[in-house]
Parts: structure tokens; sequence; C-alpha cells
């Protein structure tokens, strides 16, 4: 460690940017329901999205009892299969992982960690959470509706998403633009919110560099979030438009139903390119502040510093500027110039290093470190085992090749719900048992959460893992009933009710697992400020859970790091981002 | 697609060079103390709701480049047939010219103090804007009216789209020009007031290069411009 001299450390510079005008709740109402407070902001995104999962999950068991049980549920017919995996694809995706891990984990850890007393715009950000609130009640209203959610699958390709025949023609379809367009709307108060506060909001002390990876991964997503959805906007009012005045911007000319259609001359192809242009960048909007997290968790409950910092760091920053580059490698089999085919495939490949850059990191910060098997960590390395095995599979549908035989069959749903399904799922789970008593005061149960874990993990493989199998036997996706067929054995008939049950029982652990969430509130073990020793800001605020305006009277000054785990010599194994050199008497930021 | 990847790559080149700055090699492990705070050297501060302006006309730059690349895929089909522009859009192109440099006067004006020439650019840019909102609709009006109706065609289709966002931005921004007008007319204290205009005229100049740009796409010009270029380069 380099000595910086006592008369260098003693002048602190004056704050560059003053302080925000920090705005105090004067009721009830403003305290805890219309509240600007980043905190009780991040606890409403949270558990609205967990609500709005909740009710994917339950379109996700449906699905899987038509799956493992043809022909016996009446009450799920083809029509209704399509609709839920439709909604339960969207929600999951966009409506709760985009919105719990930028909206729920961005609220409360960017300005904790970051040392700021709140968001730089809290009205805004109060703001974006109602529009959220307001997107999925629209969301939701689609069940209400006559003809119910649209069945357009959850990339709602044009031309049948919006022809008759499609499930939620006539209202399912126009709801879900309307409630994507407002979730958008929404999503860019909040992320212009998260950048402009950790770019213009950190503590002294708080370089770029010295920021913990979970506000790099979270930052970087939420940029390219704010770059990416306008696409997803434009693709949505354009189709909106085609729907309801009836334009051409995406309908081909086409008969439908024995008529010729109002349609004629529109492209199909580009409602592809659109939503894509969106729709990979969300893959790692949801996996950067997954590799966030990940790399504070392992890093705190191994007790030891996080290897390679820098590289963790350009490799978050490689993998958002890459992610734009790579788009049409979902469109192979919608017919491209052969030479676009094989530049997409190459960007694709070449987002693998940044990423095994991150993979061997995490291994490195593990070996010998002193790991503790706290239910977190035990998240955290499921997370890098399942992102590995999505991984790798990704490497297969990279190939152009490899991926026009595989395309549609349930080889491509294995690997995406490993990659951004199960592995951000337990980064959500990571977090929450990890942040929960710095939220709260308590700790979550520890038994609970140990057979949650195992429970979500086991059963998690059990379901996705026989997957790819049936994918490589070329069992397609999204049949409602597949039938008898000659490709597919009956012991793959066996494989799917397997399947159904395991995904049944984790559904169930669920249960347990908000259980826990609730019981914990209230009869938790007391947690005290940090309990798991770690060094980052948001741990050693004067009171937990953090009070209003986070820090009392004095902001705290930042001399380190976010990693210093068993430094030799120091008298604990950590060290606090905030705790002063040795010799330097601790000051506050604003006297 | 190639509209929305130049201007992702401009993004990301603005964001390089942003990056390049912050020490990002950095061995911070090895550093203690907290003298090595490096926002502080650069003089004074950009103060919050500027950059955040800034990340917002990133965003509304990400849309517009959008809807140029998919306005650029599409009229290349067969079923495209170009409208006819409007004489009076040129009349609302010269009001929006009006509307942004009565901003930057009144802007102008709030640096010296001027309180009264501060509120009277910020009205003349108000119903200058209004005017030339009003203007837009007369153009609709006049389409339809000549048979060139939101579906009959994807060029009228776009051509509605394009006007109907771009009008949309001006109005959000009247919005925040009526409630800087109130500050003024309250008489809030010059700081805070200076930088509301100034974020006012920002987002009307943006909105006027927005708009010079699509009047380009919508008469071509940017495709015989674009058309010449390769030419030269082959």
């Amino acid at each position: 460690m380099v000595d910086i001299p006592l008369d260098q450390v003693a002048g602190i510079p004056p704050a560059e940017v003053g302080e925000v005008e920090l705005y105090h709740p004067r009721s009830w109402w403003t305290r805890y329901v219309f509240s600007q407070d980043a905190k009780v902001i991040a606890v409403q995104y949270s558990i609205t999205a967990m609500s709005i999962g909740m009710v994917a999950l339950v379109l996700s068991w449906m699905m899987r009892l038509q799956l493992g049980f043809p022909g016996t549920f009446s009450f799920i017919d083809a029509n209704q299969y399509l609709q839920f995996i439709t909604m339960h694809g969207m929600i999951m995706v966009i409506y709760l992982l985009t919105a719990l891990f930028l909206g729920g984990f961005g609220n409360y850890l960017i300005p904790l960690m970051v040392g700021a007393r709140d968001m730089v715009f809290p009205y805004v950000n109060m703001l974006s959470y109602w529009v959220y609130l307001l997107a999925v009640l629209v969301l939701a209203a689609t069940f209400l509706v006559p003809g119910g959610p649209t069945g357009a699958g959850w990339t709602l390709y044009p031309p049948q998403a919006i022809l008759s025949g499609t499930p939620g023609q006539d209202w399912g379809i126009v709801l879900m633009l309307a409630s994507l367009i407002l979730f958008i709307i929404g999503f860019t108060m909040g992320g212009l919110n998260y950048v402009v506060t950790v770019l213009q909001a950190r503590t002294r002390g708080m370089t770029l560099m010295r920021m913990p990876l979970t506000v790099w991964g979270i930052f970087t997503a939420t940029v390219m979030a704010l770059l990416a959805f306008p696409a997803l906007f434009v693709a949505s009012v354009m189709l909106l438009l085609d729907r309801l005045l009836g334009t051409s911007f995406f309908m081909p000319t086409l008969v439908e139903m024995g008529q010729l259609a109002k349609y004629g001359g529109g492209s199909p192809i580009l409602f592809q390119h659109l939503f894509w242009f969106f729709g990979h960048p969300e893959v790692y909007i949801v996996a950067l502040p997954a590799f966030g997290i990940i790399s504070d968790l392992i890093s705190t409950h191994a007790r030891k510093n996080i290897f390679g910092y820098r590289m963790m760091v350009w490799a978050i920053v490689a993998i958002g500027a890459l992610s734009f580059v790579v788009w049409a490698h979902h469109m192979y089999v919608s017919g491209m110039h052969p030479y676009f085919g094989f530049f997409f495939a190459t960007t694709t490949l070449i987002i693998a290093i940044p990423t095994a850059i991150k993979v061997y990191n995490w291994v490195l910060t593990l070996w010998r470190g002193d790991i503790h098997l706290t239910v977190p960590m035990l998240f955290a390395l499921a997370f890098i085992v399942t992102f590995v095995n999505g991984g790798l599979t990704g490497l297969f549908l990279g190939n152009v090749v490899v991926d026009v035989p595989l395309s549609d069959t349930m080889f491509v749903v294995a690997h995406f719900h490993m990659v951004m399904g199960i592995a951000p799922i337990m980064a959500v789970f990571g977090g929450i048992y990890h942040w929960y008593p710095k939220v709260t005061g308590r700790m979550l149960n520890d038994v609970l959460g140990k057979f949650h874990f195992w429970v979500t993990f086991i059963g998690a493989y059990a379901v996705f893992f026989p997957m790819h199998y049936l994918g490589l036997l070329g069992m397609p996706r999204r049949y409602h009933d597949i039938g008898e067929t000659s490709f597919v054995p009956a012991s793959a008939h066996d494989l799917n009710a397997f399947m159904s049950v395991a995904a049944l029982i984790v559904g169930f652990a669920q249960l347990v697992f908000l259980f826990n969430l609730v019981w914990s509130l209230l009869k938790g073990k007391e947690a005290g400020g940090n309990p798991w020793g770690a060094t980052s800001l948001e741990w050693q605020t004067p009171e937990t859970p953090p009070g209003h305006g986070n820090w009392g009277k004095n902001l705290p000054i930042v001399y380190r790091w976010a990693y210093d785990y068993s430094v030799p010599g120091a008298a604990r194994d950590f060290v606090p981002q905030n705790e002063p050199p040795s010799g330097v008497v601790a000051q506050g930021a604003h006297s | 697609m190639s509209a929305i990847v130049l201007f992702i790559a401009a993004v990301a080149a603005i964001a390089g060079w942003w990056l390049s700055q912050q020490r990002l090699a950095a061995k911070t492990w090895l550093e203690e103390g907290v003298a090595v705070d490096f926002r502080g050297e650069r003089g004074s501060a950009v103060p919050p709701a500027k950059i955040g302006l800034g990340v917002f006309l990133a965003v509304v730059g990400s849309l517009f480049a959008l809807l140029i690349s998919a306005y650029s895929m599409r009229n290349t089909m067969v079923d495209w047939r170009e409208l006819p522009l409007p004489r009076l859009l040129w009349l609302n192109t010269g009001v929006l010219i009006i509307s942004s440099a009565a901003l930057q006067w009144s802007l102008m004006a709030a640096r010296r103090n001027d309180d009264e020439d501060m509120l009277v650019g910020l009205l003349v840019g108000g119903a200058s804007a209004v005017t030339f909102l009003a203007g837009q609709l007369v153009v609709w009006q006049q389409l339809n009216v000549a048979g060139y109706v939101v579906a009959s065609n994807p060029a009228n289709s776009f051509f509605y789209l394009i006007t109907a966002l771009h009008g949309l931005h001006l109005i959000g921004g009247l919005v925040a020009l009526g409630r800087t007008s109130a500050k003024v007319w309250r008489r809030a204290p010059m700081m805070q007031v200076r930088l509301s205009v100034e974020l006012c005229a920002i987002y009307w100049h943006f909105l006027l290069l927005v708009w010079l740009v699509l009047l380009g796409l919508l008469t071509g010009w940017t495709e015989n411009f674009v058309n010449i270029c390769r030419q030269l380069l082959t």
C-alpha cells in the first residue's frame, strides 16, 4: 500500500457539487406511498415486480402441466397455452428482471454505495415507479379483457401478432403494446436518475475506480437500457399503428381468413431488426447487474479482494458496447446476406472473451479464499455454474450452421432459461439474502434460506438440463401438444412429465422464500449494521435500516477501494471504504 | 440500421472519451487517502440537471435515429410513393428557427441579468413554438384534404408518425418552458432561473437540429447526399 503523506490527506478539497436539496416528507402518504426516498421507491419496485413475477410463475406451472400431461387438463386449450407462454416471457424478462435489477437494486444500492443522500431527481424517480405500476396494471388488465391477453409469443412478431386467429387480437395486443410504451417511459425517468446519480452525486474520494462492481454493473446496464429501449418503443408504436389505424409499417400483403387483408407491402423483418436491437442488449441489461452483484457477494463471503478489479470494470464496459452489434444473431433463420450472418456470428463469439474474463476472475477470487457458505454465497456459486452452462450453449447457437437446425427447438428454450432466467434469478436471490439485513435490520432465516436454495438450484437443473436433450431430439418450442411423431420417442414424454413435476416443486419452494421474507421481517434475528463484515459504504450507515438522507449529519469520505478484505496487518479482516488511513483523524465532508 | 449504428458509435465515442479521462487504469488497490478525487481538477462543476438533460437528449436522439433507420429500410420497398410536402412546412421550419433563436437571446439576457429581455425571449420562443405546432397541424389538415391519409401509403404513415413524435417532444419542452416563465414571473433567484433558461435553450436547439435532419430525410435530400458521397467513394 502506498503511503499518502498526511498533509495531502488532511487537505480535503471542497465538495465539487453542492449537496442536493433533500426533500422532506410531511405526512404518512408522502413518507410511505408517494415517497421520493429512493429506498422506499426501491422497496415499492421490488414488491410490484415480485408480485407480477408470481403471476408469471403460475403461468409457467400451467405450461408445464400441459407439456408434461397433455390432454389431462381441459382448462388449458391451445389458445390459452399460447397466451401463457407469451405473458410468462414478457413478464419475466421486462416487468420482473429489468424492473427488479434496475428499479429495485438500483434505487436502493446506488445512492448508498456511492455515498449520496438520495437520487439526484427524487420527484422524477417517484414518477418512474408510478408509471411502472401503471404499466404493470395495464399488463395485468389484459387477463380480464374480452379475448384475453395476446398469444403472439413474447417477441410479438408481426404479421401474426395482430392478425385474427392469434389469441388476444382484439384487446390483448393493444394493451400489451400500450403497457410496453408506458414501461419504457417510466424506465427512462428512473434511468436518468441512476446515471446522473453515479456521475454527479458520488461522495468525496469515491472515484469511478473505487466504486463497487455492483454500481458499475447497474450503471452500465442503465446506459444500455436508455439507448436500447427506444427501439422497442418505436417498434411498439409502429405495430400499434398497424393494428389500430391500418398502416403497413410491418404488415405485408396477405390473405386473412380467405380475404385479402387491408395491409400491403410492409416488412416483418423490419420489426425483427427493431425488436432485437432492443432484445439483445436486454440480455445484458439483465446480466450486467447480476455480474456486479455476484462480484460483490463472492468477494465479501470469501473474505478476499476481487481478483482483477480493473479487468472486471473493462469487461463490463466492453460487454455493454459489444452487445449493440450482435442483434441479428436472433434472426439467422429469417434470412439474411451470408456475410451479415458471418459478421454477427463473429461479434457474438467475441463477447465470450470479456465474459470469460469475468468468470475466470470470480473463480480466482474464490481460489484459496476463506469461503463462508452462507446463503448469499451459495446463490453466487450457483450463478457462476449456471451462467457458464448457459454461456456454453450460447456458443452453439451463436454459430449460424448450428443455430439453423436448433432454431425454434426446446434447446433454445433451455439455453435462454439457463443464461437469462435461472442465472439472473440466482443473483436476485443472492442479492436479497445479502442486503435484506440492511433493508430491514433483520437477518433472513438461515435454515429456510438453505432449503430454498437447494430446492431451487437442483430443481431448476432438473427442469432445464433434460430440456437440452429434448431440443436435440428436435422437439419444437411453442407447441401446445406435440402428439404422435416419429422422431420423439415415448421416453421423451416421460422426461417431460418429470420436468413438470420438478417445475411444480421449484415453484412451491418460492412460497417458502416469500414466507421467509415476511416472517423474518417480524421475527428475524437482529442484524446490526454490518452483519457480513463488508467494506462498501452501504454497510457503514449510522442507522440500520438507513434513515432519511442516509448518512446523518456528514457525508462519508472514501479513502480506498471497495475490496480491502483480509489485508495483512489490519486489525480486522475487512477495512471499510470510509475508514481513514492510520494517523488521519476522521473528518466530515460537511461540517 | 446504419443510422442507429452510427448514432450508437457516436455516443460510444463520447462515452469512451469521457471514460479515458477517468483514470480507468488506476491501481486503486494500492492507493489510500482522499487526494485521488479527480473530478475537482477541471474547474467549475456541471450541475446535475444539465447532465440529466444531456443523457435525455441521447435517449431522444436514439429514438429518432431508430425512426430514420426504419424509414430508410421501408422506403426501398416497391409500394413506397413519395408524398408532396406542403410548402407550409418551410414556413414552419422558419418559425422553429425563430423560436430557437428567441430562447438563445433569452439565455444571453439571463447571463447579463436582464430580467425583462429574458422574459420577452421566453415568451417569443414559447409563442413561436406553439405557432410551429399549429402550423404542423395545418400541414396534416392539408395533406388529409389532398387525400394523403395516414394509412394509404407507408410514406404518409412515416410522415405523420415522425412529425407527431417530434411535436410531442416539443409539447413536453413547452411544459418546461411554461414552468421556467412562471419562475421568471415570480422573480425566483437568478441562479436557478438562468439554469432553467439554459436547459430550455439547449433542448430547443436540439429539437431544431432533429427537425432539420428529419426534413432532410422527408425531402429526400439526405438520400441524394448519401448517394453522391457513395459515388465519390466508389
